[in-house]
């Protein structure tokens, strides 16, 4: 793997930067490997390159049917947070945060995490309760937050309108500095170069079209170049889950919903941190390049299409503009949807089946992104251990049958 | 948009005026103390999620508020039929393509023609 440095730019500028090597092969499948990773997003590459990497399992496929990063990896609003309420969230989103922390140099790929702090809004005295309780929630779990004032809210974004004139005036807000955005292409670009330089297969236009159980245990997948063996295989198809499970015999809690977002022309630096507001229900920052990354709510009925419906939009930047008048004449570039898997109780599925050998990861819903390589480093720790790793374990299909479930409605920040 | 036939209403509406509810069908258990965890469980989370055509509830909040059905399919988005409370569809849910009605055709039938189809997006 060629590394990148400023010495290594230096060079390839000589030369035009027209030797720039490959980032990763394009292998053909092999017979078998020890572990097939389903799903070429950031959580799949990512645990396909932990896995070699802290594991020493370098004998894996990742199976994608389309290309790299282009499904929900490239369809977020690239929000980084940890802040969630319970203990087993806030853990698993907490351990994602401190693998951000060091992304870039750990793959030598620069995600451009940049750590310009989260403002969840509160709008009602409601509102501002459960800031407070989630906040303190956060703080015994060693996660950074501050309940801030208006005043102190409109000290940080002097354009949000934070007057008692808004039709929903702004009370307050949460605040984790630590919290920010990723380039989130980049993600699944750099987990996939490094996972290639440690020998992963990574498989593209490869599509899983079933799965080989013989005695209650998984040995492969079909796939359209062929059946591929590997007696672990682990499922990371987001919205697709559902579909990959049917083909198992199994049942999964999930509904896949389209999720929207929309970037706007480019503007001069207007924005330096991420507002949030379920409230009103949008959320917003802006992109290096100068674009407002904008965030809607999913649309209600269920759907596979990867578009949604113009009255979600037209909601969501309703309130974008009760939040920011100023951005009323700003115009939208792109929209786009991706299909996000939603569960019961808005925490994920880190979870074996009942077939052996056959793992899900899913059920990420409106806010995988952020939670990408600390949700890679336990399903990799769980495949090659084959048990759910202690971070997981509450994350297990069973829940919903327990009842014991992980109700992050409130801190996953868009309604379902 | 997708613009939704109503069964109760018998017009074609925009689809702001309706919310839609869920899975449709979801059969109550008979006698819910003798569920085992794993039947209730099943019962209140476990849904269909079918790429391809779905059978789901919808009301329209804004308009008659009454409840019905609707079979669509959730890739294409096209709403194959609509169908009151207590009805059972007449397209199988095996098929999955069936020929779209124009939305200009629709003033054409009678209005206790519940089998209705929208105009997509």
């Amino acid at each position: 793997m060629q590394n990148y440095s400023g010495l290594s730019l230096l060079r390839h500028g000589i030369s035009h930067h027209e030797n720039w090597p490959r980032m990763w092969r394009t292998p053909t499948p092999k017979k078998s490997y020890d572990v097939i990773i389903i799903g070429g997003g950031g959580h799949g590459l990512g645990t396909a390159y932990y896995l070699a990497k802290e594991f020493g399992i370098t004998n894996v496929a990742v199976v994608e049917k389309g290309w790299l990063g282009g499904g929900n990896t490239a369809r977020n609003t690239t929000i980084v947070r940890s802040n969630y309420l319970w203990d087993e969230a806030a853990a698993l989103f907490e351990h994602s945060m401190k693998l951000w922390e060091g992304l870039s140099q750990d793959l030598n790929y620069n995600v451009m995490f940049s750590q310009r702090g989260v403002l969840n809004l509160g709008h009602t005295l409601q509102d501002m309760r459960d800031i407070r309780r989630r906040v303190n929630a956060n703080r015994l779990n060693g996660i950074d937050g501050e309940v801030l004032g208006a005043r102190q809210v409109q000290d940080l974004v002097p354009m949000l309108d934070c007057s008692k004139n808004a039709r929903y005036p702004i009370l307050g807000a949460s605040w984790q500095p630590r919290g920010g955005v990723a380039r989130h292409d980049a993600v699944a670009w750099g987990f996939a170069r490094a996972a290639d330089a440690l020998g992963v297969d990574i498989l593209q236009q490869t599509e899983v079209t079933g799965f080989m159980i013989r005695d209650g245990q998984v040995y492969g997948v079909h796939t359209t170049r062929g059946d591929i063996e590997a007696r672990t295989v682990g499922c990371v198809a987001a919205g697709n889950s559902g579909v990959l499970a049917g083909m198992a015999g199994l049942k999964l809690p999930l509904e896949s919903h389209p999720l929207q977002a929309l970037v706007s022309e480019p503007l001069k630096p207007v924005l330096d941190t991420v507002v949030m507001s379920n409230h009103v229900h949008g959320y917003i920052s802006q992109s290096d390049k100068g674009d407002l990354v904008i965030g809607a709510g999913i649309d209600g009925y269920t759907g596979y299409g990867q578009r949604g419906s113009y009255s979600t939009i037209e909601h969501t930047l309703q309130a974008i503009v009760e939040m920011f008048p100023a951005f009323s004449r700003v115009r939208m570039n792109r929209q786009w949807g991706g299909i996000v898997d939603t569960t019961p109780d808005a925490s994920p599925i880190l979870s074996p089946t009942k077939v052996k050998g056959l793992w899900f990861n899913c059920g990420w819903g409106t806010g995988g992104f952020k939670a990408t390589p600390g949700s890679a480093h336990v399903f990799a720790a769980s495949l090659a251990k084959g048990r759910p790793h202690p971070l997981a374990a509450p994350f297990s299909i069973e829940r919903f049958n327990t009842g014991a479930l992980v109700d992050e409605h409130g801190a996953a920040g868009v309604a379902h | 948009m997708l613009h939704i036939w109503c069964p109760w209403c018998g017009e074609h509406r925009e689809e702001e005026e309706f919310h839609p509810k869920g899975q449709a069908h979801i059969v109550r258990p008979v006698d819910p103390d003798a569920c085992s965890d794993e039947e209730w469980g099943d019962y209140l989370f476990f849904r269909d999620n079918p790429r391809g055509v779905h059978r789901e509830l919808w009301v329209h909040a804004a308009g008659c508020r009454k409840f019905f059905n609707v079979m669509r399919n959730t890739v294409s988005y096209e709403i194959l039929e609509t169908y009151r409370i207590g009805e059972q569809p007449k397209i199988l849910a095996e098929v999955n393509v069936v020929a779209l009605p124009k939305r200009e055709e629709s003033e054409s039938v009678a209005s206790d023609a519940r089998r209705q189809a929208g105009g997509g997006a």
